[in-house]
């Protein structure tokens, strides 16, 4: 069981260095906010990952609370961008 | 192993494949519109298969655990389209085009109607 948490770690951590590359290399705004979104989900996914290998229960509710943060700054930044705020 | 570590482990795998998908989508597409649909589309299902496999895996231990990725999992789906579509649609409004092939000959009079409505927008917002 604990090899699958190893490749399942290491794809994370692939998509999440792609994700990074493109947040740095973006072009415009819009493309930085997408790879902060695409990084908000890996990291709630690791936080759920985490959670199973260290058999702690706390884990998860700091995956939550992360992806409400999450969700609310995505939208705010959007709503800026649109010229809105 | 038993059948919930196996059951889990698929899922736990598949969700980890899409979530890599996602990454590599957002790196290797031409504009904001394709790294919106690679960057959000594939990293929900991915997160919902994955959160789902560890609930399934723990769920032999006790049943709290598949609740409360529950939980979790009801707030992606509700949550992550909602952000994707604000973004698509302040990158509309910013007046972002798509990405055109410059190789394509059915896409010119598309390219042109799009350079004549450039050429109108007197006010030329700034892009950082």
């Amino acid at each position: 069981m604990i090899y699958i948490f190893y490749i399942t770690i290491v794809l994370l951590a692939l998509g999440m260095l792609f994700a990074i590359i493109r947040f740095i290399k973006g072009p415009t705004a819009g493309d930085r906010t997408v790879a902060l979104d695409t990084m908000t989900t890996i990291i709630v996914a690791g936080l759920v990952i985490m959670s199973a290998v260290f058999d702690r229960f706390i884990y998860a509710d700091v995956a939550l609370i992360y992806s409400v943060l999450g969700f609310i700054g995505v939208i705010v930044i959007a709503r800026y961008l649109e010229g809105a705020l | 192993m038993s059948l919930y570590e196996i059951i889990g482990g698929i899922l736990i795998i598949i969700g980890a494949a899409f979530l890599f998908l996602g990454g590599l989508g957002i790196l290797r597409m031409p504009d904001v519109y394709n790294r919106l649909q690679a960057g959000t589309k594939a990293t929900t299902m991915g997160a919902m298969s994955l959160i789902l496999g560890v609930g399934v895996v723990k769920m032999e231990d006790s049943w709290t655990w598949i609740v409360k990725m529950s939980i979790i999992i009801i707030f992606i789906a509700i949550s992550n389209p909602i952000s994707s579509h604000a973004l698509a649609r302040a990158m509309y409004r910013r007046k972002r085009y798509p990405f055109i092939k410059s190789s394509d000959k059915n896409m010119d009079a598309y390219r042109e109607i799009i350079e004549k409505e450039e050429k109108d927008e007197k006010t030329v917002m700034n892009d950082q």
